[in-house]
């Protein structure tokens, strides 16, 4: 796109924000003609969807990046759905997608999130074909068994949650009994995270032995072709009075770089197999869960390999409680333990900053709801004893009438250290903001 | 001499009722706990709530509701799934209500995939943002106050109910009348420890539905903040056979299309 024609998306973004809220505000006077309302009521298939304008900034400056603003973007999501009255079990198809001008990539972008179609060929079983956005798993933002593509950026930038979760493009199989139900995700093939690699956001580079950003951006090879590097995940569940069990199995790739090319120097994303299982239910006055899960890294299973990471075991412990009305308060404990890790250190290259064997992670979230639950405070903290670092995450966010919200918010992250996992992103600390407006 | 005959009947006819008009208070509050939140062994609506604030500026939710009852006047299921306004839209809210422990609660978040589990213990806070609380949509445990009938009216029950743990609850006491007919509380009035009426719960509008008395409209009103919420009902159908299957996580991730229109 010539940056005229950049431009003219975004105003275009901008124009549609307020069409709609023209529309919208025309409901109340009935000579407007017919309403926004009326007109998406009439279309033959349900669309809705938002339009948001978002930005941050940085709150010191940060060595490896030049860009001062971290955010500055007109987004537009459009989502159609449409039921087909066949049979008893209505097969559904959904198409839901994103146009952005992204201000820092200086860039227009769409991006399909969802596209796909839910039907039941049996009673006992339901196909969700295509492109669709999947999760599993008990903890809250800490991830063991749920290997689905995560945007890791966009969550330290502050977009909305929603963007945390990249689509998958899968089949989706789930089977009900009576005993057990399970679920069986088939991914043709191998989507990475959207990691921090430096050209938005500074990292810690192990091969520089420094932090790094814009001019050191993580070059990588990922596993993508079709029917090859696909992906398996595998969900077995059931509800035991009140108690959510599940067991867990997944056969694919790291999510993240976790090793080096030594030819190219290319980051790469080894085989990796993960089991688990969790459990969820009530627990005194709250909600108590339970995950653990090991994490085979089959390229490296003896763990002398420097190249590649090694396997290791993840805990995770939950709890979260209504203290007072409208005040919910939960606390998690999370551990990452490093198999193998006298040969990590002894075959550890020279110079490189070593890992602890067990990463320790608390995390805490308080909610208050206030003014008819309009008004949302809240904060999350993820605290590594461990690693001596933190990631804070205040948010607030109010709701004006049904269709505008305005958010505010920030991701503070500090760090003793430059090379621990949280400490790493100091200088990419922002404060952002955003109005929005859903039809 | 027919006529007082006839006369005679309907007198009759009115004594033996008015025997039976003589219930217990436990009759009384268990008749009214089975007519507002136990008709059928299940039952939809259509939920349209226009929430007013005291300086007069409105907030809708529109919501199909599924209930299913697992024991007459003892645990139930309810499905809700939310269709307005845009920012709530196709999430769904599952809860086993359970009378003698905590309810379980679950909460779908669509744009993440996302199964909830809601932590909530408290039933006495709004209902997605209106003046109802929890309790109100899902019905209050009747071992949870004392009940006195303080007044019998042409038309109603009056009780008066105090919380057995008032800690709890916002309220000192609720004033309660109840239809002599048909056993629906019309209206509630909620009283703070100064005897101040500050809350009121009322039934707007009654119809019959397969048989069953239905309210079909219903407002609080919050005397203290000015604010007030008007739900009205439709197409409200019983007994459609609900599988039990229908409150669970299969059709929280995915709404069962078949039951919501």
């Amino acid at each position: 796109m010539s940056p005229a024609a950049r431009r003219h998306f975004a105003i275009a973004i901008l124009l549609c924000a307020a069409a709609f809220a023209a529309a919208m505000a025309g409901e109340e006077a009935p000579a407007a003609g017919p309403s926004l309302k009326e007109i998406l009521e009439k279309l033959p298939f349900g669309l809705h969807g938002f339009v948001e304008t978002r930005a941050g900034t940085r709150v010191q400056r940060n060595r490896y990046i030049s860009e001062t603003a971290s955010m500055a973007e007109a987004r537009l999501q459009l989502e159609a759905s449409k039921t087909f009255e066949i049979g008893d079990y209505r097969p559904e198809a959904r198409v839901k997608a994103d146009f952005f001008y992204d201000g820092i990539e200086k860039h227009a972008f769409a991006d399909l999130r969802e596209a796909n179609i839910v039907f039941s060929p049996f009673e006992f079983l339901d196909l969700k074909l295509g492109r669709q956005v999947l999760t599993w798993g008990t903890g809250d933002l800490l991830f063991i068994n749920d290997l689905f593509p995560k945007d890791w950026e966009s969550f330290l930038i502050g977009r909305d949650d929603e963007y945390l979760k990249a689509p998958s493009d899968a089949v989706k199989l789930s089977f009900f009994a009576d005993a057990v139900n399970v679920d069986v995700v088939y991914t043709p093939r191998f989507r990475s995270d959207k990691y921090v690699d430096g050209s938005r956001l500074s990292y810690w580079s192990d091969a520089l032995g420094s932090l790094a950003g814009e001019k050191a951006v993580v070059r990588d090879t990922e596993p993508d072709r079709w029917l090859r590097d696909d992906e398996l995940a595998l969900r077995l569940y059931r509800n035991l009075s009140g108690y959510e069990i599940a067991l867990y199995g997944y056969h694919g790739f790291w999510r993240a770089p976790a090793g080096m090319d030594p030819l190219t120097g290319k980051a790469t994303f080894p085989r990796l197999s993960v089991y688990g299982g969790s459990v969820r239910g009530p627990v005194g006055k709250g909600i108590g869960n339970l995950e653990v899960g090991y994490y085979d890294s089959r390229d490296d299973r003896g763990g002398a390999n420097p190249l590649v990471r090694n396997s290791e075991a993840r805990f995770l412990a939950g709890y979260e409680q209504e203290v007072a009305r409208d005040l919910t308060a939960g606390v998690q404990y999370y551990l990452e333990w490093m198999m193998d890790y006298g040969d990590y250190r002894r075959t550890l290259p020279p110079g490189v900053r070593p890992r602890d064997e067990v990463r320790h992670v608390v995390t805490t979230r308080i909610t208050k709801l206030l003014m008819n639950q309009n008004l949302r405070l809240s904060l999350f903290v993820f605290y590594s004893p461990s690693d001596s670092d933190a990631y804070v995450r205040p948010k607030v966010h109010y709701k004006i009438d049904d269709h505008w919200s305005v958010e505010a918010g920030a991701n503070f992250f500090l760090g003793a250290r430059d090379h621990t996992f949280f400490g790493q992103f100091e200088e990419n600390s922002n404060v952002y903001g955003a109005l929005r407006f859903s039809f | 001499m027919r006529a007082w005959t006839a006369l005679g009947i309907v007198l009759a006819g009115l004594t033996a009722s008015a025997g039976e008009d003589n219930p217990t208070v436990e009759q009384i509050v268990e008749k009214a706990n089975l007519a507002a939140y136990y008709q059928g062994d299940d039952g939809r609506a259509n939920v349209h709530m226009v929430i007013t604030d005291s300086q007069g500026r409105t907030r809708e939710r529109q919501f199909v509701i599924l209930r299913r009852d697992v024991k007459d006047g003892a645990d139930q299921k309810f499905y809700v799934y939310f269709e307005e306004p845009a920012d709530v839209r196709k999430m769904a809210y599952l809860v086993w209500k359970h009378v003698d422990k905590d309810d379980d609660r679950w909460l779908y978040l669509p744009a993440l995939d996302l199964v909830k589990r809601i932590a909530a213990s408290d039933k006495r806070t709004s209902f997605a943002g209106s003046n109802f609380f929890y309790e109100d949509v899902s019905g209050r445990g009747l071992a949870e106050d004392t009940h006195e009938l303080v007044e019998t009216t042409a038309e109603h029950y009056v009780l008066n109910n105090k919380p057995k743990d008032p800690k709890n609850v916002e309220f000192a006491s609720y004033k309660v009348w109840i239809d002599k007919k048909t056993f629906l509380p019309k209206k509630a009035e909620y009283a703070d420890a100064e005897g101040k009426v500050y809350r009121v719960v009322e039934a707007l509008e009654v119809q019959e539905i397969q048989g069953f008395p239905t309210v079909v409209k219903s407002r609080v009103q919050d005397l203290k903040s000015g604010g007030n919420t008007v739900s009205t009902f439709a197409d409200v159908k019983y007994d459609l056979g609900l599988p039990d299957d229908v409150f669970s996580e299969r059709y929280l991730r995915r709404a069962p299309r078949k039951y919501l229109r």
